[in-house]
């Protein structure tokens, strides 16, 4: 595959296998208070050109913005190989919609879904739906556990092939390949299966920002993809020790753990000089939602590749302060020095989000062990 | 009701295509069935229905797999995608054709469903449409947080109240200041015997005002719910004399909701099967009837009626001589028999009348095709149906995924269009345009 490459990198450092650890990033392509789809296709396919990992949409039933999932979906056709990533909360959601929904984002960008799990904390959300009143945070993060659970149980509940069109018994599915899941939570039950086929990635992959302490434990036992905040390297190296152990004590492989340092950049001020310090310690302000990057696309480079390569984090997910302007500094500053320095690809190789993360598709936990599923 | 044509400007026809089902119309043996589950089989669809200048593309939906005698229903088509999510993505590559999804009002509640068809409506530029239908059964209700709370009576209550809840979310937003291209949100707070919400909603009014509102099902109380609030009645009478009877019927329940008869289309569900002959089409039909009925699903049909085990029985033999058992819990997931024993007894009768075999039976009596002729015949047939106050036009559901509906669209749509039924060219953009159907009175906004 290389010799059709550009000629220009190295023999040796292939940017698709690098030799160190890869780095993987991804952007918020939200913010923009639009309600039509063209703001988010353009942002999605800058992100795309970039080779990023993924690109996420914020979402909340608490303000304005349309349903980040229904918006992904319409940048899937409209987009090839970048993965898509929205925010669905759990609290006030069906678990059974939501894993349907999350499914079909996959089969529609064949491939390259993924969820930020997110819980509605406040009373006026609570009043919006009318149900039940406002939980206790460790409470909405453990159903959000539970909910994360059921998806994936009901994602497997269709083996890989339990599709047959068997025509001598006029049988179109294997029914043995189709599973109950039963699941049974603290605030609700599911008896599956899907209505939906096992998605192309087996998984859609699941993304948990930790910020939020009472969202870690969920996060270590369910996510593929952490989102981590810290004002220092050695702080998120830190916190990530603490989710590969933690995701180890529930039997995960620490390893198939991605963590990446969430981080708002401002790359208003073109190339001034970054402030002082700010190159390995982004400085967090005041009433902020935390660390917060002001400076050129040069020091953002030098500042992810130092952060990288000391290991605490396998990469960045970076919200533009201002959303295109700081997206197309990212992708064109930013991002095509990292490819210079063959630190990041400059395409991608693979077509699913879990092939660009370098995750496994799941086996089937359904499926008898040394099957095909 | 007659109309004269001579007079008055000449009725067009709607269209629209239903995505091919979960059931035996839907056939899967045929070498050209594609996939039921992957993006291309909708977009090909979606695509041949935008070509043929449709109204709508329209997907059902089924919240948990269909049960017979305890198992996972397997002779038909069996899973499917969630369908605002296949709609937000066919968005990206259709340009006129309305979107039309089944959403359940009974597993849904209204700020996030109305916030979902809202933004399929702002990415589609105004062309989603939401066919509202209720359910109660509690074998649904296991993949619910609340189980099967609701009382059949109460379907229509809560599926009307929801739709009425879901209109003021929609409205609750200001108009846009001059210039600027969103309004602003405003408090809204519902309070009645379904739901008590309050707050303000995320997502302004939406291109068409509120998404199209369809309703399916022809029962008395779906009848009026529809004539209230439905700007489409998805409808099963497929006879010209029933159809009559029912669009009749229906019409005249709008005058006391306000509304005006062309305010609600009347669009049945109609199969269709094509020739070069008239006798090429009945020898097609038959050949899909076929296809439709496979000796498991005769026996299939035979049990969903008499709601017991005959698997014992050979299809290609005689009816059983035992009665249905009329409080059998055999099948689950799918609308019931009404009356099994006269079922049966006319079954019988047929069958001993023409000396049927139990799968000849069923092919008789279950497979269902509407229109079965040369593209010529069909055209006339068609207008005919929506001249004489029969429908307003047709959901046309294929047997074949994608391919079903290719036939049709280049060789009825060329001939209706040539007659002056059918649209040359979409003259609005959104869904609502197509349809003929009034801008919804914006509430709240001459304050």
């Amino acid at each position: 595959m290389s010799a059709t490459r550009p000629p220009h990198r190295p023999r040796h450092n292939p940017p698709h296998n690098p030799p160190h650890r890869p780095l993987y990033l991804a952007a918020e392509i939200g913010g923009q208070r639009s309600f039509d789809a063209a703001g988010y296709v353009e942002l999605a396919r800058l992100a795309e050109r970039g080779a990023l990992d993924f690109v996420t949409l914020q979402d909340s039933f608490a303000r304005p913005g349309p349903d980040a999932l229904a918006v992904l979906s319409r940048v899937a056709p409209a987009t090839e190989r970048i993965g898509l990533v929205p925010t669905v909360t759990t609290t006030h959601t069906e678990p059974f919609h939501v894993s349907a929904a999350v499914a079909t984002l996959d089969w529609v960008s064949r491939g390259r879904a993924g969820w930020l799990v997110d819980v509605s904390t406040t009373p006026a959300e609570a009043r919006l739906f009318g149900r039940r009143p406002a939980a206790s945070v460790p409470a909405l993060w453990q159903e959000a556990g539970e909910v994360a659970e059921v998806a994936a149980r009901l994602w497997d509940s269709w083996e890989d092939d339990a599709e047959i069109r068997d025509t001598s018994t006029g049988r179109f599915i294997d029914r043995g390949k189709l599973h109950y899941v039963d699941f049974e939570g603290a605030t609700f039950t599911v008896r599956g299966p899907s209505i939906v086929p096992r998605p192309p990635q087996g998984h859609p992959v699941t993304v948990v920002d930790a910020t939020e302490g009472h969202s870690r434990e969920t996060a270590a036992r369910h996510a593929d993809v952490v989102l981590v905040r810290a004002g220092r390297p050695d702080e998120a190296a830190a916190i990530s020790e603490k989710l590969r152990s933690r995701a180890a004590d529930h039997g995960r492989d620490p390893g198939t753990l991605r963590v990446l340092a969430a981080l708002t950049i401002d790359l208003g001020d073109g190339e001034r000089p970054v402030e002082p310090g700010l190159e390995s310690a982004p400085r967090t302000t005041a009433g902020d939602t935390g660390p917060h990057y002001r400076g050129g696309p040069v020091d953002l480079a030098d500042l992810i590749t130092s952060w990288h390569g000391t290991g605490a984090v396998d990469g960045f997910h970076l919200t533009p302060a201002e959303p295109r302007r700081d997206l197309e500094r990212l992708v064109n500053g930013t991002v095509a020095l990292l490819q210079h320095r063959s630190l990041f690809r400059t395409f991608h190789p693979g077509g699913t989000l879990r092939e660009h993360l370098s995750l496994a598709r799941p086996a089937n936990q359904y499926a008898p062990a040394g099957g095909t599923s | 009701m007659t109309t004269d044509t001579s007079r008055t400007a000449r009725k067009r026809i709607h269209l629209a295509a239903h995505f091919p089902g979960v059931n035996s119309t839907t056939v899967w043996t045929d070498p050209r069935s594609k996939s039921q589950i992957d993006f291309s089989s909708f977009e090909a669809l979606a695509r041949t229905a935008e070509r043929g200048k449709f109204d709508f593309f329209f997907l059902a939906e089924g919240l948990r797999l269909r049960e017979h005698k305890g198992l996972i229903h397997d002779l038909d088509v069996v899973g499917r995608p969630e369908s605002l999510t296949v709609l937000s993505a066919l968005a990206a590559v259709t340009d006129r054709l309305g979107l039309a999804a089944t959403v359940n009002a009974t597993f849904n509640e209204p700020y996030e469903l109305a916030r979902r068809l809202a933004t399929l409506d702002h990415l589609s530029a105004g062309r989603a449409a939401w066919n509202v239908v209720t359910s109660s059964d509690a074998f649904t209700g296991e993949n619910f947080r609340r189980g099967g709370y609701l009382d059949r009576a109460d379907r229509y209550t809560r599926a009307a109240e929801f739709v009425a809840t879901a209109r003021e979310l929609w409205d609750s937003w200001t108009p846009p200041a001059p210039g600027a291209p969103y309004g602003t949100p405003r408090p809204f707070a519902h309070s009645g015997r379904q739901f008590e919400i309050e707050g303000e909603f995320t997502v302004p009014r939406s291109p068409q005002g509120h998404p199209v509102v369809i309703q399916a099902g022809d029962s008395e109380e779906g009848r009026e719910f529809a004539a209230s609030a439905a700007d489409v009645i998805f409808t099963r009478h497929g006879t010209l004399e029933a159809g009559r009877e029912f669009y009749a019927d229906t019409k005249s329940r709008l005058a006391k909701y306000g509304r005006d008869p062309d305010d609600l289309k009347i669009m049945p569900g109609v199969t269709v099967v094509l020739g070069d002959s008239d006798a090429e089409a009945q020898e097609r039909a038959a050949g899909i009837r076929r296809q439709q009925v496979s000796p498991q699903n005769a026996i299939l049909a035979l049990e969903q009626v008499w709601g017991r085990d005959l698997s014992a029985y050979d299809p290609d033999g005689p009816l059983p001589g035992i009665d249905p058992d009329p409080d059998s819990a055999l099948v689950q997931g799918r609308v019931r028999i009404g009356d099994p024993l006269a079922v049966a007894a006319k079954w019988r009768a047929l069958s001993e009348a023409k000396g049927l075999s139990i799968r000849q039976t069923v092919i008789e009596t279950t497979a269902r095709q509407s229109f079965i002729g040369t593209p010529e015949g069909v055209a006339e047939s068609l207008d005919t149906f929506v001249r004489t106050g029969a429908a307003d036009g047709f959901i046309l559901v294929p047997h074949l995924t994608p391919g079903g509906l290719d036939d049709f669209v280049d060789r009825v749509v060329p001939l209706l269009q040539e007659r002056g039924a059918f649209r040359t060219e979409y003259e609005g953009a959104t869904l609502r345009s197509h349809l003929g159907l009034p801008a919804p009175e914006w509430k709240g906004s001459a304050a």
